[in-house]
C-alpha cells in the first residue's frame, strides 16, 4: 500500500465535524472507541474473571448471569472477550507503534542519506516485502518459539517496511523542495534539516496507513493465536477463544461464534474509522468513497 | 522490453538471495541450536550430536551455507528432522491442494468482483454504488478464517449440505470439488470486495479517456461502454494487484485451512513449526517465497507486454 498524500495539507479544523458527518466513518469512531473503553476499563466491567475455572457450569449458552455463556472450562465468555480486547489492542498498538518508529527513521535515513544507503534500504524493504506475510512470520516463531513478545516482532518486522517506504517517497519528494534547499543554502546541519523540517512534514501519511494496518495486525494476532502460535493459553486473546470453541464446535457452537463477533467488530470499526479518516484527511480522495 | 526483463528478473533473484541468507542466518542469530531446540530438553546429549551431524550443524557456518545454497540449486531442500523424508517431496505433495484452493478462490473472486465493479460504474452515485462500496469495504476487512469458521457451522454443521474437514478423497473429482467449496468461498470473499473496488476506481478514471467519449457520442448505451471497452483498459492494473494478491491468498489459504483440516501448505508448514521442524519450515518458506517473487515477476513483464506507457517508461 503506497500513496502519498501532499504534505501541505489541510486545514484541520474540521476533522472531528466531517468525521461526524460520514455514517461509515461515524460508525467506525463508534465501535473503535467502545473497543477501547473495553481495554482501558476491562478489570471493572468484566463480570467474572477470565481465567477463573468453573467446570460446573461448563458450556452454558447465553443466559441473564453469563451474557455469552461459558467456555469449556467455565470460564465466563463475555469476561474473556473483554480482556480480550485489552489484548488485542495493546499489542497491535505497541508493535504498530514500534514499526512507526523504526519506519519512520530508516525511511528518512534512505530518503535523506547517501545513494548506496538507500539501495542498500531499499533492497532490503523490498526483500521483507517480497515475503508472503504469514510463512515469514512462522519462521521467526520457529526460531523463537510461540508468545507475545516474538509476536510484536513478528508483526514489527512485516510491518515496516511498508512504513520505511513510504517515509522514503515523501523525503525524496520534499528534499528537493524550496524551503529544504534554502535552509541548506543557510548552512543548516542534515540533523536539523531532518527533524525540524522533514520530520514534521511526513508524519500525516504514516498515521493514516498505520490506522489502516491495525485491523490487520489484529487479525494477524488473532489467527497465529488460533493456531496456538501467538498469545499463550490461558490468556483471553480473541484467537485462543476460537480455537478453544473450535475443538466444542458440534457440541457448543455458541463459545465460536461468540468468539468471532468481537473480531468481526473491531475489524470492521477499525476499517470504517481509518477511511473515514483517510477521505477527510486527503481531500483529492474525498468524496470518493471507494477510491 | 529484454534489458527490462532481464533487470526484473535480477532483482527478484537477489531478493530471494537475500532472503535466503537472512532465513539461514537467523538460525545462528538465536541462543540453541536447531537440533537442541527440536529435541527438547529431555534429550541426551549423543542424540543432540547425532542430529547435529544429520543436519550438517557441525560444519563450519561458512561450509553450512554453501552447502545449503549448493543443495538448493540442486533442487534438495534438506531433510524432515523426524520422518527423514525429503522436504520437497512432502511441499509438492500437499502444494497442488493450496494451488487448486487459492486459484478457485482467486477465480470466484475475480469473476464477482469485476461484475459488482461494472455495475457500480454503471449505476455510479446511486444508492447501488453506495451500497456495493460499504459491502465491499466490509468484506475486506473481516478475517478470512473467522468467515471460515461462520461458513463451516452453518453448511457443515447445521445444514449438513457440505463436508467439513479435508479436500475429498483422492481419484473422486466430486468429493473434491464439494471439499472445495467452502475454504474457496472463506478465502475469496475478501477479494470480491478489494477487486470490486479497484475495477471500480480504475474504471472510472478510464471513463475520462478521449475513447469513450467517443463512444457516448456514437450513441452507445452505458453499458456497451462499460464492459466492452472500458473494461479492456481497466483490468490491466488488477494484473499485479492479482499477483501481490496471490501471495496474500496464500497467506491467508493457512488459517483457512487449519480451519477445515484441509492438506496444503499451511498445515504442512504449521504442523512443522509445533514441533519445531526446521527443515520443512525453512524448505516451504523459501519454496513459498520463490513461487511468489516468480508470479509478481511474470505479472510485472506481462504489464510491461500489455501496456505500451509502462514499457515507454522503462525504455525512456
Amino acid at each position: 500500500m503506497s500513496f502519498v498524500v501532499d504534505p501541505a495539507l489541510p486545514a484541520r479544523r474540521g476533522i472531528g465535524r466531517a468525521l461526524l458527518a460520514d455514517p461509515m466513518g461515524l460508525a467506525g469512531l463508534v465501535i473503535v472507541v467502545t473497543f477501547v473503553a473495553m481495554a482501558l476499563l476491562a478489570p471493572w466491567i468484566a463480570p467474572y474473571d477470565p481465567i477463573a475455572l468453573d467446570v460446573k457450569a461448563k458450556f452454558l449458552t447465553p443466559s441473564a448471569a453469563h451474557w455469552a455463556g461459558t467456555d469449556h472450562l467455565g470460564r465466563d465468555l463475555l469476561s474473556r472477550i473483554i480482556w480480550g480486547a485489552r489484548l488485542a489492542l495493546g499489542i497491535a498498538i505497541t508493535s504498530v507503534g514500534i514499526a512507526g518508529v523504526i519506519g519512520l527513521v530508516l525511511g528518512l535515513v534512505a530518503g535523506y542519506g547517501p545513494r548506496w544507503l538507500d539501495s542498500g534500504l531499499v533492497l532490503v524493504f523490498d526483500s521483507l516485502s517480497s515475503l508472503p506475510m504469514i510463512f515469514f512470520a512462522l519462521a521467526v516463531i520457529t526460531v523463537l518459539g510461540p508468545g507475545t513478545l516474538t509476536l510484536i516482532l513478528v508483526i514489527v518486522l512485516v510491518s515496516f517496511p511498508a512504513y520505511a517506504r513510504l517515509i522514503r517517497t515523501q523525503t525524496l519528494t520534499l528534499a528537493g523542495a524550496d524551503y529544504i534547499l534554502a535552509e541548506r543554502a543557510m548552512g543548516a546541519r542534515p540533523g536539523r534539516i531532518i527533524f525540524r523540517h522533514l520530520l514534521p512534514n511526513v508524519v500525516g501519511p504514516l498515521v493514516i496507513l498505520i490506522c489502516m494496518d491495525i485491523p490487520v495486525v489484529i487479525m494477524l494476532e488473532a489467527g497465529l493465536s488460533y493456531l496456538n502460535l501467538g498469545v499463550k493459553p490461558p490468556s483471553p486473546s480473541w484467537g485462543n477463544i476460537l480455537a478453544e470453541g473450535y475443538t466444542s464446535l458440534r457440541q457448543a457452537p455458541h463459545v465460536v461464534i461468540v468468539a468471532g463477533v468481537p473480531l468481526v467488530l473491531a475489524t470492521l470499526g477499525f476499517t470504517f474509522l481509518g477511511e473515514g479518516l483517510r477521505d477527510v484527511l486527503d481531500p483529492r480522495g474525498a468524496g470518493r468513497r471507494w477510491a | 522490453m529484454l534489458a527490462y526483463a532481464i533487470r526484473r528478473v535480477g532483482l527478484s533473484l537477489l531478493i530471494l538471495i537475500v532472503v535466503m541468507t537472512a532465513m539461514y542466518g537467523m538460525v545462528f542469530l538465536v541462543p540453541g541450536d536447531p537440533a537442541s531446540l527440536a529435541l527438547g530438553p529431555r534429550a541426551t546429549p549423543e542424540l543432540k550430536e547425532a542430529l547435529r551431524e544429520r543436519m550438517g550443524l557441525d560444519q563450519p557456518i561458512l561450509t553450512q551455507i554453501f552447502l545449503f545454497f549448493g543443495n538448493v540449486l540442486q533442487g534438495d531442500l534438506g531433510t524432515d528432522v523426524w520422518s527423514k523424508r525429503p522436504v520437497l517431496d512432502q511441499i509438492l505433495e500437499v502444494f497442488p491442494n493450496t494451488l487448486i484452493l487459492g486459484s478457485v478462490a482467486l477465480g470466484w473472486a475475480l469473476v464477482l468482483g469485476v461484475l459488482l465493479g461494472c455495475a457500480a460504474v454503471v449505476w455510479r452515485d446511486t444508492v447501488v454504488d453506495r451500497l456495493l462500496g460499504v459491502l465491499s469495504v466490509s468484506v475486506i476487512s473481516v478475517p478470512s478464517f473467522v468467515i471460515a469458521i461462520y461458513a463451516l457451522i452453518v453448511f457443515a454443521v447445521w445444514l449438513n449440505w457440505l463436508p467439513a474437514i479435508g479436500a475429498g478423497e483422492a481419484g473422486d473429482l466430486g468429493s473434491q470439488a464439494r471439499a472445495l467449496v467452502l475454504p474457496a468461498f472463506a478465502l475469496g470473499l475478501g477479494w470480491v470486495g478489494y477487486l470490486a473496488r479497484l475495477i471500480r476506481a480504475s474504471m472510472l478514471e478510464v471513463m475520462e479517456a478521449p475513447h469513450i467519449r467517443t463512444a457516448r457520442a456514437f450513441g452507445m448505451s452505458e453499458r456497451d461502454i462499460v464492459f466492452r471497452h472500458a473494461l479492456r483498459v481497466a483490468i490491466v492494473p488488477t494484473i499485479s494487484v492479482l499477483a501481490v494478491g496471490f501471495g496474500g491468498i496464500l497467506s491467508s489459504a493457512v488459517f483457512v485451512e487449519s480451519v477445515f483440516s484441509r492438506p496444503g501448505i499451511g498445515t504442512l508448514i504449521t504442523a512443522a513449526v509445533e514441533k519445531r521442524n526446521y527443515p520443512v519450515v525453512m524448505g516451504t518458506v523459501l519454496f513459498m517465497t520463490a513461487f511468489y517473487l516468480m508470479i509478481v515477476t511474470a505479472a510485472d513483464l506481462l504489464i510491461a507486454r500489455l501496456d505500451p506507457r509502462v514499457r515507454d517508461v522503462l525504455r525512456g
